[in-house]
């Protein structure tokens, strides 16, 4: 499967003829053939390598190094990423970063799972053509917009705290952004918001291939809607489930904008993420041998999250 | 064979980034080499010549006063044109250096100095306060921009930057609210400004309206005018100055900050302070919903044309009363130091601060005193407005020496990554008046050390 798929992207259908009859001569051909093949890719590797690899190289590099953006930068060795184990202002952005993986892997997969069957269930009304519309809105905001939007909303005298203290809650009332306790899951509120459209929608698609037989099968056995779900719909969608988790996780490690735009990092860093900190290390502490460290920390730290996902979730065949 | 063209891509691709890194090898950024520019005495005035010039200026988005004098002076030097691009403060601030290395204006507004200095990216001023007098002003006037050529501390040494006004900060109020809790005068004591407080929130008005959400925590304008009405201004200076030894946990400033706490406690400030942005307290005070807010004199203008007649503005006064001391700091346009056109931009900073017009169009536009020698002429402002409070509360901290630069201007970082976050958890209740001054204090000096 992989080696017709390669062949039919990579070589035109003579060159694999050949390949599969193994002589020797067309295999300078071949050769040649190659070249042309590395000649299309040849642009795209170009762009890649200038605004990927190098800059992803160059942060490397800088993160030895003690620098300003400017001016002379001596070598220090790893002694900014000792900084960024040791300084707790560094390493409580990668606390917080775990934080807001509840929110925003755990709360969209969860909740788009249950949404999902429940509209694959109303497939056809027209409800459910409403409800996907509205769920998937926020993934076509832009995430700046929303930030400001929702910060309206949670603010001291925001819509939020209006209908809280309609209903008699008045006590728990509070400026949600600006509160130390409460802040960091109000961004999280945020996040989760903006995945949930996206987790629901991948999710609905993963549920549009499952045989329909499995279903009726299942019901001939007995089986209600609950162990419906949990039989067939879940271990069906571990894909899906997979692709969810791997973005919803990156989303929350490498989270940025909404945190940006909510609390700039505030109040007191008690929402400073990873992403937010090497802004500030960068730009405003003119650290840019800490901020590139952090990064590569949090690159490594990204990897480490996501592959074991990738591998748990892959499709044993 | 697919699985060799695998190889050979991450081989490639490996190769890339290993060429990449050799090729950067040996660490980023300059040598560190001393500037030998050390703005050698001029003979005659500079002049912007009767060929065409385009000026290339980078000014601050919101701010119309730089917009409005470029206009001016091209109406009188008709052979200067200008080419201006303009930036949120914040985006300035993150780019001045690397504008100012790579592609360097003629004239910018201006973050705190000492940074751009230290990578010698500012024309030294010298030359051109010589030939044009500047050094004959009010030395507070140009202090804060002051910088031995190549580092050190602030407020001595070569000229770097000019100002095109100089603001003052202090308290504004509106005056129906002011009346309604019996405030008849401008309170002379702090024992007198506190009462007031104390009869706002009987009255049901919010004292004060301040913002301290986001990065930029505004409770450091109250704070540093108390720090003001509790010691001298010196030391507070000194300290934004980086003069060796210069500490911001003195037992003045302490007292300052138990004050402000004490504010905090007693509700004086709106609930949700912290997650209040600049923008959401001005519109708050517009809406008259605040007796009080701390606040600079860059808001006059618009003050007395939103809520004409209906605000005034004082100093904090000193906790015995008498002499004042505020946060007044120039409005600071520098010239890069490979600028093209650096002669004709030092003739209009030099215009700006002697040209009667460009001072009336300071004070009309800016809100702000102009620059200049002390008996230059005043532009005349309406009584009653808000402005010729401003401009007055100007004058007499220039006379009590009272100027002091922003405790935010510190270093370029002090602002959003110290100031803000513990001024946030001191309203919030979980920092102390000694830990916040202590905690700052030592992000200061690994700053400051670096």
């Amino acid at each position: 499967m992989t080696q017709r798929m390669a062949g039919g992207v990579l070589t035109p259908p003579a060159a694999r003829s050949e390949v599969l009859t193994k002589t020797a001569k067309p295999r300078v051909r071949r050769r040649g053939k190659a070249w042309v093949a590395w000649l299309f890719v040849a642009p795209a590797i170009t762009a890649y390598a200038l605004f990927v690899l190098l800059p992803m190289g160059r942060t490397v590099q800088y993160s030895f190094y003690e620098w300003d953006g400017i001016g002379a930068s001596p070598w220090v060795g790893f002694d900014n990423y000792v900084k960024v184990f040791t300084d707790p202002e560094l390493s409580g952005t990668i606390v917080n970063a775990f934080e807001l993986i509840v929110f925003f892997s755990g709360v969209p997969v969860l909740l788009g799972l249950a949404i999902a069957a429940t509209i694959r269930r109303i497939a056809t009304s027209r409800l459910a053509a409403v409800a996907r519309t509205v769920l998937f809105i926020p993934q076509v905001i832009p995430l700046v917009a929303a930030g400001i939007a929702w910060s309206w909303l949670l603010s001291g005298n925001g819509l939020v705290n209006q209908v809280l203290s309609a209903v008699g809650l008045g006590g728990v009332t509070r400026a949600w952004l600006g509160d130390f306790g409460t802040a960091l899951p109000a961004v999280g509120v945020i996040g989760a918001w903006v995945l949930l459209g996206l987790c629901t929608l991948l999710l609905l698609a993963g549920m549009s291939k499952i045989d329909p037989a499995l279903y009726e099968a299942a019901r001939i056995d007995g089986a209600g809607p609950l162990r419906e779900f949990f039989s067939i719909t879940v271990p069906s969608l571990r894909q899906e489930i997979g692709v969810c988790v791997t973005v919803t996780v990156i989303a929350a490690l490498a989270s940025f904008d909404i945190v940006y735009i909510a609390t700039q990092g505030g109040p007191g860093n008690t929402t400073m993420v990873p992403g937010l900190e090497i802004y500030y290390q960068a730009f405003v502490e003119r650290q840019v041998g800490v901020a590139s460290a952090l990064a590569v920390v949090l690159v490594v730290l990204v990897l480490v999250c996501v592959l074991p996902i990738q591998r748990l979730t892959k499709e044993e065949s | 064979m697919p699985r060799r063209t695998s190889h050979r891509g991450s081989l490639a691709g490996a190769a890339l980034l290993a060429a990449a890194l050799l090729a950067a090898c040996g660490g980023p950024g300059g040598t560190g080499v001393q500037s030998t520019d050390t703005g050698a005495a001029l003979t005659e005035k500079p002049t912007c010549g009767t060929q065409p010039v385009t000026l290339r200026a980078y000014f601050e988005t919101g701010f119309p006063l730089p917009k409005a004098l470029s206009d001016e002076f091209s109406k009188q030097f008709p052979n200067v044109k200008w080419d201006i691009r303009e930036d949120q403060f914040a985006v300035i601030t993150q780019n001045a250096p690397r504008v100012l290395a790579d592609d360097p204006p003629d004239l910018m507004r201006l973050p705190q100095v000492s940074e751009l200095v230290k990578n010698n990216l500012l024309k030294n001023l010298d030359g051109y306060a010589g030939v044009f007098g500047w050094d004959k002003w009010p030395a507070s006037q140009l202090e804060q921009l002051r910088m031995k050529p190549g580092g050190g501390a602030r407020g001595e040494g070569s000229l770097f930057a000019m100002g095109l006004n100089f603001s003052v900060t202090g308290v504004f109020y509106n005056k129906t609210l002011a009346e309604r809790v019996g405030m008849t005068a401008a309170p002379t004591t702090l024992a007198e400004f506190d009462g007031v407080l104390a009869k706002a929130q009987q009255a049901g008005v919010t004292p004060i309206t301040v913002f301290n959400g986001g990065a930029t925590g505004g409770l450091a304008f109250p704070l540093q005018n108390l720090m003001a009405a509790y010691g001298d201004p010196k030391p507070v200076n000194d300290w934004i100055y980086q003069k060796p030894g210069a500490t911001i946990d003195t037992p003045s400033n302490v007292k300052a900050a138990g004050h402000l706490q004490g504010w905090i406690k007693s509700g004086y400030f709106a609930k949700d302070a912290n997650a209040m942005d600049y923008a959401k307290m001005m519109s708050e005070f517009l809406a008259g919903n605040g007796l009080f807010m701390f606040n600079g004199d860059w808001e006059s203008g618009n003050l007395d044309k939103k809520m004409p007649g209906e605000v005034g503005f004082f100093p904090l006064p000193a906790e015995k009363g008498g002499k004042v001391a505020a946060m007044s700091a120039p409005l600071t346009f520098g010239i890069g130091a490979k600028a093209k056109n650096a002669d004709c931009a030092a003739v209009f900073l030099d215009w700006v601060a002697t040209n009667e017009t460009a001072r009336r169009i300071a004070v009309e536009v800016g809100g702000s005193h102009p620059m200049g020698a002390a008996d230059a002429k005043m532009p005349a402002v309406a009584q009653g407005t808000v402005t010729a409070e401003t401009l007055a509360a100007g004058e007499r901290i220039s006379k009590d020496n009272g100027a002091m630069d922003f405790i935010a201007n510190a270093t370029g970082a002090i602002y959003a990554k110290s100031w803000t976050p513990q001024l946030q958890k001191l309203f919030a209740g979980e920092q102390s008046p000694e830990g916040l001054l202590k905690a700052v204090q030592s992000d200061y000096q690994t700053q400051v050390g670096s």
